[in-house]
């Protein structure tokens, strides 16, 4: 439909002047950003800054809190998600999301993985099996699970937790996999296979990750943006941010000065 | 001087405190010892109403008779002594009231002091007689046999299937009926109960929106508020009627009615404890299924069912322990036939309603006392065995997280 | 890439979810639906008996006429007996349980047996009334042994309400007057028990309206049939609203004649259970928005 620009055929997400507000609150403040496809864009700044709501906004997972209510345009694939025909259930297929805690399902490992192709009507077991092989396999999970897969999901560590919720997100093969500081309960070894995995997953995903950890923006992300008090101050290619930003507040940001 | 008040109050305080919060634990104590003093008397006890002797010719081979065999022959329904072990002739039977047939009340004497002597004649002359009369006109050299009953045995309580606590010669006490009746609406109660009460729980917990819940919450909490005499006259004029019509009954007064009434009593514990249940799933579980495109629906019976199953369940056994318990609105519905019910449209009677309908009439120590207060004991222990069930399920789940 | 191009792959899943919605919603305000009609069918036949005749005389004629002023009046000495006794021993046993008791046995114990006090049904309270004050202390059929039977009765309501408006006070509350060189009993009565008291009083108004409306416990303790004239003393007998509703309803004089009768008394007790309950309401409200304040 919308397919016509060569430019916007880029881009996997692109946002026009995106407000948000929780009741009386004004959280995300006219947001206008686009990120392109296959590449890892990175959110930072302080806590409350608005990084993990505007997140949200991409798979619409704000619908779900009863006062918030949200202006401005998002596109993704170059579609207006939050259009009336859309639905959120696809939308949600589309683009993947992994929290900031590993959260599993009281389930098996297998269940978990094979949640969101049940629940999106696969029945094909062999179908199934096969998905659920490889996307543990790119989530660099099969070798340490392989031989328990019947086993709960709780039995695992956090960080094998975590690579589970990757891999139940590959899954369903969305476009976009959105990452709410995915590592941040992790200890640093596991923290270090994620930032791995998302260099890996780049080719295949466009990945938005957000992230208290500067070191960690500069390592896995090509695209940084800085968020402050529901602004974003400054959008630019992470080398170039991290570098020489052009704005104070993301130099105090960067250089420890508040956060 | 003021330091040591000051130490002196504060410890006087914590005493008085620690003397309150044993006052329940003590209270608990007490009823289970009141409950089980007077109710466990009951089996120490003869069923024949006290102070009545029964007694046989000398002759007859009879040496023991039941309560049951007591009752049949007192109903006509045994004639003959061959059909209790005895020999093939039909039962006399003698009440005291027969003896003025037999004697002219000269006879008796103006204060009746021949009596014992007359009962003498009487159970010497006739081989075939069943006694019976009052202890104080035995005579020392009586010349029959008397018959002793066993004491009700724990069996015979716990499985007789005939409640007549107050016909004599010998009162037949088989809480059975009691029990099944109880059971028997109960289990109607939770089987019309439970669909509502998830379906309600599910709806305020998952699905509706603040303001919906806001008018649903006062809703569940008036329900629970209503007093249960209430409801009870509501069944009465409402409900019994509406059963009687529907199903062309005689009277409309049944299992159904108890079943329909309780159920909705039940729905504020279900409702309010399996919401509570469901709110405990963590968001992120939720947003989670949510995220990879499951629908809230979806999300609901994969997701937040299976997390609170425990509360769920814990939700049930609660509201069925609400309804074993309940009292006035049972006895003012159900029709009370101590009967074992094999259809919902007949009447029973429950144990609750059967404590509350004769407690009054019984006299205090007597065995029909004792037998309500035994059924205040089953009552305890089945809520006991409620709470501790309830216990272990949510222990079992504080495990798994 | 599927989800938006209209006919979208989920269909089934959609139907599913909005016909089980449907169907929630549906029992959900059935819910309503029975508490809207056992409200609208006591009230509509219960308000037009209720006249200051029948608030203020005896009844008359064997209950089939006159009024039910000794029926409140009683209730109302069982209610206030009751909390006399429930509220002290109670709000002291939640507080003694949430602020003094370390985790141990001995706290897993009165838990326990709070719990199970909970779920004993009203009938075996009355049983225990009847052997314990009626019978065992002496105190007879009286005002004295119900409101005993029926504070037992209300005793765990109150101890669970107090346990928890306790418990959802924060201890860094604690902890910060602890700091302050406070005592424990300081510390509870000037931090804590302010802090809790609004939850404390609405579970209190709750637990009123629960005890004015209970029947069973108060059959062999205290209530009378029939008794047209004022109690002088606690160890007199009253008749009590539930009581009364329950005698003209199944074994009055005159069923038919009574049945007014019932009506407005069971109005009476609804009206009671409304008051009880707005006032409960009111007050959580009233108390939030004086927090909100502060």
């Amino acid at each position: 439909m919308y397919h016509t620009d060569s430019k916007e055929k880029e881009y996997s997400i692109q946002t026009k002047d995106v407000h948000l507000y929780y009741g009386d609150f004004h959280a995300l403040k006219g947001i206008s950003v686009a990120m392109r496809k296959n590449q890892v864009t990175a959110f930072i700044g302080p806590s409350g800054c608005g990084k993990s709501t505007f997140l949200r906004c991409f798979n619409r997972m704000n619908d779900l809190i009863d006062n918030a209510r949200i202006e401005g345009d998002i596109l993704v694939d170059g579609v207006d998600i939050y259009k009336t025909n859309i639905h959120v259930d696809d939308l949600r297929k589309h683009v993947g999301m992994v929290f900031q805690k590993p959260n599993p399902f009281p389930k098996s490992i297998f269940e978990n993985v094979a949640y969101g192709l049940r629940v999106n009507g696969t029945q094909n077991k062999n179908f199934i099996q096969e998905r659920v092989e490889r996307s543990l396999q790119q989530a660099a999970l099969w070798d340490e699970v392989k031989d328990k897969l019947k086993k709960s999901a709780f039995e695992l560590s956090g960080g094998q937790q975590q690579r589970l919720c990757i891999a139940r997100a590959l899954a369903i093969e969305p476009s976009v996999l959105l990452m709410d500081e995915p590592a941040s309960a992790l200890d640093p070894i596991s923290t270090a296979k994620i930032e791995e995995l998302i260099y890996g997953l780049k080719k295949d995903y466009t990945i938005v990750i957000v992230t208290h950890n500067m070191q960690q923006a500069g390592r896995v992300s090509d695209h940084t943006a800085f968020f402050f008090l529901g602004e974003l101050v400054e959008f630019a290619k992470t080398k170039t941010l991290f570098t020489s930003p052009r704005d104070q507040r993301t130099q105090n940001y960067i250089t420890g000065r508040f956060g | 001087m003021k330091r040591y008040f000051h130490n002196f109050g504060e410890r006087l305080i914590v005493g008085l405190l620690t003397l309150s919060g044993t006052v329940t634990s003590l209270t608990v104590l007490l009823i289970v010892f009141y409950l089980f003093k007077e109710g466990l008397g009951i089996f120490s006890m003869s069923p024949v109403e006290e102070g009545t002797a029964i007694a046989v010719n000398k002759q007859n081979p009879v040496k023991e008779l039941s309560a049951s065999q007591l009752k049949e022959i007192s109903d006509q329904n045994i004639t003959n002594w061959q059909q209790v072990g005895g020999p093939n002739a039909p039962i006399k039977l003698f009440r005291i009231d027969d003896i003025t047939e037999y004697y002219s009340e000269e006879e008796l004497g103006a204060d009746f002091e021949f009596v014992p002597q007359r009962i003498n004649e009487i159970v010497t002359k006739n081989p075939n007689i069943l006694a019976f009369f009052p202890e104080e006109f035995l005579a020392k050299d009586f010349p029959g046999r008397q018959i002793f009953l066993d004491n009700i045995s724990v069996a015979d309580f716990l499985g007789g299937r005939e409640w007549y606590p107050t016909i004599t010669p010998a009162v037949r006490m088989g809480v059975l009926p009691l029990i099944l009746g109880t059971l028997w609406v109960s289990f109607g109660a939770i089987l019309l109960a439970l669909p509502l009460g998830l379906a309600t729980a599910v709806y305020m917990a998952e699905i509706a929106d603040s303001r919906v819940r806001n008018i649903l919450k006062p809703v569940i909490e008036l329900l629970a508020g209503i007093p249960s005499v209430v409801y009870g006259f509501f069944g009465l004029v409402v409900v019994v009627p509406l059963i009687q019509d529907i199903f062309g009954l005689p009277v409309g007064e049944t299992a159904l009615a108890g079943s329909i009434i309780l159920g909705i009593m039940a729905l504020p514990t279900i409702i309010s404890v399996s919401e509570d249940a469901m709110r405990t799933t963590p968001r992120a579980m939720k947003e989670a299924s949510l995220a990879l495109g499951a629908s809230k629906w979806q999300t609901i019976y994969k997701v937040v069912i299976p997390y609170s199953i425990s509360g769920i369940s814990t939700a049930a056994i609660l509201g069925i322990g609400r309804a074993i318990g309940e009292t006035m609105a049972v006895l003012m519905v159900t029709g009370n036939a101590s009967v074992i019910p094999d259809s919902f449209l007949e009447p029973v009677r429950t144990i609750p309603a059967t404590i509350a309908a004769e407690l009054g009439e019984a006299p205090q120590g007597g065995i029909h006392y004792k037998a309500l207060f035994a059924l205040g004991c089953i009552l305890f222990l089945l809520t006991l065995i409620i709470n501790v069930t309830v216990d272990l399920v949510s222990a079992k789940k504080r495990e798994n997280r | 890439m599927s989800f938006h191009d209209g006919k979208s792959s989920n269909q089934s899943k959609r139907l599913a979810q909005s016909a089980a919605f449907t169907i929630f919603r549906g029992l959900s305000f059935s819910v309503v639906a029975i508490l809207f009609i056992i409200l609208a069918f006591i009230i509509i036949r219960g308000v037009s008996v209720i006249s200051w005749e029948f608030l203020t005389e005896m009844p008359r004629n064997g209950m089939t006429a006159g009024g039910i002023f000794p029926a409140i009046v009683g209730t109302f000495w069982l209610v206030v007996g009751s909390m006399l006794f429930a509220f002290p021993i109670g709000v002291m046993s939640g507080i003694y349980m949430n602020e003094y008791l370390k985790d141990g046995w001995l706290k897993r114990f009165i838990k326990l047996m709070t719990n199970n006090l909970a779920g004993v049904p009203s009938i075996v309270f009355g049983l225990f009334g009847m052997a314990l004050f009626v019978n065992r202390f002496g105190f007879g059929d009286s005002i004295l042994a119900g409101s005993l039977t029926l504070g037992l009765l209300a005793l765990p309501v109150v101890i669970r309400t107090t346990e928890e408006s306790l418990k959802a006070i924060d201890d860094s509350f604690r902890i910060g007057s602890l700091a302050l060189g406070a005592s424990k009993w300081q510390t509870t009565s000037r931090v804590v028990l302010p802090m809790a008291f609004p939850n404390i009083i609405t579970g209190l108004i709750l637990s009123i309206g629960r005890v004015s409306g209970e029947t069973a416990p108060i059959l062999f303790t205290v209530a009378a049939y029939f008794l047209p004239r004022l109690p002088d003393s606690i160890f007199d007998q009253v008749m009590a609203l539930p009581y009364h509703l329950y005698v003209i309803s199944t074994s009055g004089t005159d069923i038919e004649a009574s049945r007014k009768m019932a009506y407005g008394t069971a109005f009476i007790l609804i009206l009671i259970i409304l008051v009880v309950n707005l006032l409960a309401n009111w007050l959580r409200k009233y108390f939030a928005k004086r927090v909100k304040m502060h």
